[in-house]
């Protein structure tokens, strides 16, 4: 346990001093003040009445950067480790694999989901001082959305790190597997399958299989309960799961595929050459 | 105690080790040698159980790979290339001595022993010290922990004279406890620290044979060098040994393992040398030990 945390620490302490977390913290921090920003500008007329909008707004740019941001960091850091001859040192004092592993991990999540969280906080409790009702069911789906999402690029990430010899193959590896979620599986994969008439449920199911897709209507359903934008798939996910069902499904799935993959990653790690 | 059975191991078809086999007994200290891609590097890494191989590996009975933490917590580690680790100095001491249920007070104590001031480099990144300061932190990290195994790849090569004879000092105050298995490229750089040698070439033992053990590795020679002239590349490369002195005199002390090294180093101006005079000088420990010349 010790070597556990240790790990999770030097990789919080590793992270923090680095300079895409600043980058990163900056970014998430910067959308929060530009949305109150605007927000405020543009709400004259009825005044700011309230964080839902801005909440939407702001996990609606999530789905977009926080992947990228958590797969990109993230491979670099067995692949670059390996790469930079850190292991062969690091890995000839006595840390179970286990506790570098998954204590790498565990420090690297932290590191990536706070500012997020905390940009979401932050708005918060600006809204709470403007006594302004904030609601805090929604605030707290929102974050294990957020925690969800987080943990499934996470693991992506940890695998393609272990998959790849260097971390510029890792990155490479990274970025295909975000567009590939990004684009593929909602419009070039699921317009194929409607052109061949495939059943609605099957389309949707597959849609769902992909955690940003997952993610995005979840934060949909959180702001508009019938998701009317969604059209007829709408239907399909409302009748087949519930809104709660699909809550619980949204939270869920990503966080299996996140501990799936980094599982996977972790056999391979353990297995292979470590230096 | 470690024993190798038919290691080999392929990196993509080409066969960095064919099967080697070797016993090592406690006791003994073994200088690691041959010339790059021999394999020293890779059954080090086979025996720190960071690599996969074939044929098996054993440490007292357990395989490194299998209780990589039983067998770890006995090995002290001096890498021939220190880590481009961005963490302080302190935070690397302070894993280390936390996962190695060591006190970092230990470890600190080594380094200053080597002239390593530790307040002044604990909050910089390990990455940005000099090769000297890097080298003497991995060996306070890895002799300021309890271990009866020390691997150590060129340990010595980036120290300081002073800092070399203080780290034979600390080899020769723990050589009967264990093991010690010391990589070179040169034998001459080791050959006074270790009383065996195996030779690798080609990913295979060549060599395998004990050498006299009569070498005190803590002993040091008073030494003085007259030359025929002055010579301003002889001045510069026997001022990096600490002598002092200057035109054809010189005078300065030489570690006792480090004999080899001096000798071979004289060789290259064999030429401008006219006179070597070499003394034992007072053990470290004992002060009444007489000087002969």
């Amino acid at each position: 346990m010790i070597a556990f945390l240790r790990a999770a620490r030097l990789d919080v302490q590793e992270s923090l001093r680095a300079r895409w977390f600043l980058f990163y913290a900056l970014v998430f921090g910067g959308i929060v003040v530009g949305l109150f920003v605007f927000g405020l500008t543009e709400s004259r007329i009825l005044g700011f009445t309230g964080l839902s909008r801005l909440l939407v707004t702001y996990i609606q740019l999530c789905v977009a950067i926080l992947p990228i941001f958590v797969l990109i960091t993230t491979v670099r850091s067995v692949a670059g480790d390996r790469e930079a001859g850190v292991f062969e040192y690091m890995l000839s004092l006595p840390v179970p694999l286990s506790a570098w592993y998954w204590g790498r991990m565990t420090g690297r999540f932290t590191v990536v989901f706070l500012p997020v969280f905390a940009a979401m906080a932050a708005a918060a409790a600006y809204a709470e001082f403007r006594q302004i009702g904030v609601a805090w069911d929604l605030f707290a789906v929102y974050t294990l959305l957020l925690v969800s999402l987080a943990w499934a690029f996470l693991g992506f990430g940890m695998l393609i790190s272990v998959l790849a010899r260097s971390s510029d193959v890792a990155q490479t590896g990274a970025f295909l597997l975000w567009l590939v979620l990004l684009l593929f599986l909602d419009l070039v994969l699921l317009g194929v399958l409607v052109r061949e008439q495939m059943p609605l449920e099957l389309v949707v199911g597959l849609a769902l299989l992909n955690p940003l897709q997952s993610f995005r209507t979840a934060a949909i359903l959180l702001f508009d309960p019938q998701m009317v934008v969604l059209g007829p798939a709408a239907y399909v996910i409302l009748d087949s799961l519930g809104a709660k069902g699909y809550l619980a499904f949204a939270l869920a799935w990503p966080v299996l595929l996140g501990t799936g993959a980094a599982a996977l990653g972790y056999r391979l790690f353990r297995r292979g050459d470590l230096p | 105690m470690i024993r190798f059975q038919d290691v080999a191991k392929t990196f993509r078809r080409t066969a960095v080790l064919e099967r080697v086999s070797l016993d090592i007994l406690k006791g003994d200290r073994i200088a690691l040698v041959g010339s790059n891609g021999a394999g020293k590097t890779t059954l080090i890494r086979c025996l720190l159980g960071e690599y996969v191989h074939e044929g098996r590996v054993w440490v007292d009975g357990l395989e490194p790979r299998r209780a990589r933490r039983e067998v770890l917590a006995r090995v002290g580690f001096v890498p021939q290339i220190p880590p481009p680790l961005k963490m302080p100095v302190g935070e690397l001491v302070g894993f280390a001595a936390s996962v190695c249920g060591s006190d970092p007070a230990r470890m600190v104590a080594v380094m200053a022993e080597l002239g390593l001031d530790y307040d002044r480099i604990r909050r910089l990144p390990f990455v940005k010290l000099s090769g000297g300061m890097k080298q003497k932190t991995l060996i306070g990290v890895a002799l300021g922990r309890p271990s009866d195994i020390l691997i150590m790849d060129e340990p010595a090569a980036n120290l300081d004279p002073e800092a070399r004879h203080i780290f034979f000092r600390l080899l020769a105050a723990r050589k009967d406890d264990g093991i010690m298995l010391i990589t070179s490229h040169r034998l001459d750089e080791v050959a006074a620290l270790v009383n065996r040698v195996v030779e690798m070439d080609m990913g295979r033992v060549v060599l395998d044979d004990r050498v006299a053990d009569t070498v005190d590795m803590a002993s040091r020679m008073a030494c003085r060098v007259t030359l025929v002239r002055p010579d301003e590349a002889f001045a510069r490369t026997i001022a990096d040994w600490g002598f002092e002195g200057g035109g054809t005199h010189w005078r300065g002390p030489v570690n006792g393992p480090d004999r080899l090294r001096f000798f071979a180093m004289l060789s290259r101006y064999t030429g401008l040398i006219a006179g070597l005079e070499m003394a034992e000088g007072k053990r470290e420990g004992n002060p009444c030990a007489t000087e002969k010349v």
